[in-house]
């Protein structure tokens, strides 16, 4: 198969320090880990997807269990919370270009104010996890949909729908839960990157790592934009 | 190839090999070259065969009479679903992929590593802490679930260590996944220059189909069992009819990946055959492309046919109509495969070695395997067999039949490769020979014994079953007499084997162009490549001219 081969030294002279040895050039370099979180990206999408196609099917099954048990979330955390998300996704994608232009002070700065407002958003998140709680909405032997209902003049669902219900919550908290322990992996990265960055780790000829976690950051972003209808809104209309 | 000469007579190991290059402990724990990395997957998994062999011994011996009198069933049940679990997740689905083909593919395309070798290193401490999970479940008390987890059996009736043994599988799936991700990468971005996609051996081609499989199914796995742990550990309602939810559901997300990851376990199989047949054959394979083709088409296919495992579940006639005609056309890729090597072989100048045994029994033996997969795709005939010993001598046929024979075709094949050392070749015929005659006595009777009716996952039998099943059990040990042996010889061979030389069966493949044991970047000098793979016509005619 080989006839004539590269002289070594051709491929080997002025490696950067930043090269790692599998790779000839730091375009192949930069090139390659961007591929692969790519495709680490559409393992992420399979992931979610399971419990998508669960979603729809028992929104299929049981549509007014669905449309009570949805309209029992409050909206206005679940909107604050996308405008956060959204903002983070911004200061991530500022992060990025601060570390493109070499700007090292406004990438710690912008890298900052995303763990900030993913802290923000988990808070949130753990506020709402409290209300289902004292609803007696988490799955499980406490779960009762109608607990107080009456009392402060809510819906009242009848004895079938409120346990299905309970299938909702399920999914609910699975796919919110899921989420949730995303953006607390990509927080705990996001420290890492910081610590990195004050250190000057990012130069803009290798700041890959930087971009490659902005795309896992988008990702888990957009997964919240599919979450928040899906949950809140969708099936937010009177009960007929 | 003008490098290629007959070997001459005094061969001696290259100074500077992988092996040499570091030594203790750390040089292994925390290496990146991916040909340690195979090694550390290749001891880890065949310890995990051991022990999912022995299980199976055991279910065996159990099986020789037709009373329970060696273990109760709920021993049995533990038996069975370790050995599943076991051989599947930690022995089959890593088996090729992470150690002949983490070994051989950066060489085949000419790369001096994979593309992430800390995530290949991650990867098999990801695998080794998933095992930790479920060898813990199986130390403290097992589980009896059957390696599928069906719910609400797993979830609601089983007081075992299921979560730890579902959450471990979900581990080690992550391992496979970063082995998918880094093949993938790998296969596209770090080609040598002139090895187009059309000039890769078809190992490279059938390893990159498997890795697709694994990047797409193996995250929903780890979403179902991660909601099968959470419907135990906090009671959601998913999977349970009392909650509303459908049990059904799980069959669907499990077998979406589990159908797949069928393919997951034979794909790399036939990798290792498409090498072995032209190599032996001394001619180019027969179809090149339709070969390359047909192992995307059945990555394609497989996730089209995963509800064929539930037409006694209570899927619509329609949709069991429509899985059943999907599974006959995945039948065509793979046909194509047996076709194509038979042809290579046809007016070939074959060399009964080892791998070349193995390879013609993986072609006997996988043919019946798919075929009667065919019977079970027929929905009626489906009805009569499922959960019979049918489906098991089936997926044995392809599994053992097919995937372990492939393996050890493969692993003899790059054994001096990997080693410097040939294997010995008289025991090691032998071997194969006793691993083909044990696996046919232990698994034709069950064919049979599945059609007359006797059920899968019973440990106690009516008597007019016994002569079937004293049949299989006898098979059992000589099988296992065919799969102990390569364990002593090629240990053996480490140390007294014939060294190799850098290309012992005249093969063509950039893998062979380099010293064996390879030096730690593979090449010293990154090769260029100008021709066809398998080109052993040219080759033959070159040896001619310089010899």
């Amino acid at each position: 198969m080989s006839d004539s081969t590269v002289a070594a030294d051709q491929l080997q002279h002025h490696r950067e320090p930043e090269l790692v040895e599998q790779f000839d050039t730091l375009e192949q370099q930069k090139d390659v880990s961007q591929f692969g979180m790519w495709v680490f990206l559409v393992t992420e999408i399979m992931f979610f997807g399971g419990l998508f196609a669960a979603y729809l099917i028992y929104r299929n099954l049981y549509n007014p269990a669905f449309v009570i048990a949805s309209s029992s979330i409050a909206i206005s955390w679940g909107a604050i919370n996308t405008g956060v998300l959204i903002c983070s996704s911004l200061t991530m994608a500022m992060a990025v270009h601060s570390a493109a232009v070499g700007a090292r002070k406004l990438l710690i700065f912008f890298l900052v104010a995303t763990l900030i407002l993913g802290f923000v958003f988990l808070s949130i998140k753990g506020k709402e996890y409290y209300d289902k709680w004292v609803e007696h909405h988490v799955p499980g032997a406490n779960f009762d949909f109608n607990y107080e209902r009456a009392e402060k003049g809510e819906v009242v669902a009848p004895p079938d729908v409120a346990s299905q219900t309970s299938i909702f919550f399920s999914l609910y908290f699975a796919m919110t839960g899921m989420h949730a322990l995303h953006m607390i992996i990509g927080a705990g990265i996001l420290i890492a990157l910081i610590w990195k960055s004050y250190r000057g780790a990012y130069p803009p000829h290798h700041y890959t790592m930087i971009e490659n976690f902005g795309l896992y950051w988008h990702f888990v972003d957009i997964i919240w934009i599919f979450l928040f209808p899906l949950l809140y809104l969708v099936s937010r209309s009177p009960v007929h | 190839m003008s490098t290629a000469t007959v070997a001459p007579a005094a061969l001696e190991m290259p100074a500077d090999t992988y092996l040499n290059s570091s030594f203790g402990i750390k040089s292994w724990f925390l290496t990146k070259d991916h040909k340690r990395i195979a090694l550390m997957y290749l001891v880890s998994i065949s310890l995990f065969f051991l022990f999912g062999g022995t299980m199976a011994v055991l279910m065996r011996l159990e099986l020789l009479t037709p009373a329970g009198d060696l273990f109760q069933s709920d021993t049995y049940n533990k038996l069975f679903t370790m050995h599943g679990i076991v051989m599947v997740f930690f022995f089959l689905v890593p088996s090729i992929p992470a150690t002949l083909g983490n070994f051989v593919l950066p060489m085949m395309i000419g790369a001096r590593d994979l593309a992430f070798p800390k995530i290949n290193l991650a990867s098999w401490y990801i695998f080794m802490i998933g095992a930790c999970f479920t060898f813990s479940a199986i130390i403290s008390g097992g589980v009896d679930t059957g390696w599928t987890f069906y719910t609400p059996l797993s979830t609601q009736y089983l007081n075992t260590h299921v979560i730890a043994a579902a959450l471990g599988i979900m581990i080690a799936g992550f391992a496979s996944i970063f082995t998918g991700l880094n093949f993938i990468v790998t296969t596209h971005r770090m080609r040598a220059p002139g090895m187009t996609w059309f000039r890769l051996p078809l190992f490279v081609w059938s390893q990159y189909a498997v890795s697709i499989v694994m990047v797409l199914a193996t995250p929903v796995l780890a979403i179902t069992l991660i909601l099968v742990a959470l419907e135990r550990g906090f009671h959601i309602g998913i999977f349970n009819p009392q909650l509303g939810g459908d049990p059904v559901l799980f069959q669907h997300m499990f077998w979406f990946y589990s159908h797949p990851a069928v393919y997951i376990m034979i794909l790399p199989g036939f990798g290792v055959i498409s090498e072995v047949i032209p190599c032996f054959s001394r001619k180019r394979i027969f179809g090149y492309s339709a070969v390359a083709f047909s192992s995307m088409a059945i990555g394609v296919f497989g996730f089209l046919v995963w509800a064929h495992h539930m037409f006694v579940a209570g899927i619509s006639t329609y949709s069991a109509l429509v899985f059943s005609l999907l599974t006959f056309i995945i039948a065509i890729p793979s046909a194509i495969k047996v076709f194509n090597w038979t042809a290579t072989m046809y007016k070939g100048s074959i060399h009964f070695d080892t791998p070349m045994l193995y390879a013609i029994a993986f072609i006997g033996l996988f043919t019946i395997g798919g075929l009667t997969g065919l019977f079970l795709a027929a929905l009626g005939v489906d009805v009569h067999v499922t959960a019979t010993y049918f489906v098991v001598a089936h997926f044995h046929y392809v599994m053992v039949g097919g995937m372990l024979v492939a393996y050890l075709s493969g692993l003899h094949f790059w054994w001096p490769k990997i080693t410097g050392r040939m294997y010995p070749e008289p025991p090691a015929k032998l071997s194969a020979l006793i691993t083909f005659i044990g696996f046919n006595l232990t698994f034709f009777p069950q064919f049979v014994l599945g059609y007359m009716g006797m059920p899968r996952r019973y440990h106690v039998y009516p008597p007019e079953f016994q002569v079937l099943n004293v049949l299989s059990t006898a098979g059992a040990s000589v099988l296992a007499v065919g799969l102990l042996m390569p364990m002593f010889y090629m240990l053996w061979s480490l140390k007294y084997g014939e060294i190799a030389g850098n290309n012992p069966y005249r093969a063509t493949g950039l893998e062979w162009q380099t010293t064996s044991p390879p030096p730690t970047h593979n090449f010293h000098e990154t090769p260029i490549v100008t021709r066809d793979a398998y080109d052993y016509e040219s080759l033959t005619e070159e040896v001619e001219v310089v010899g």
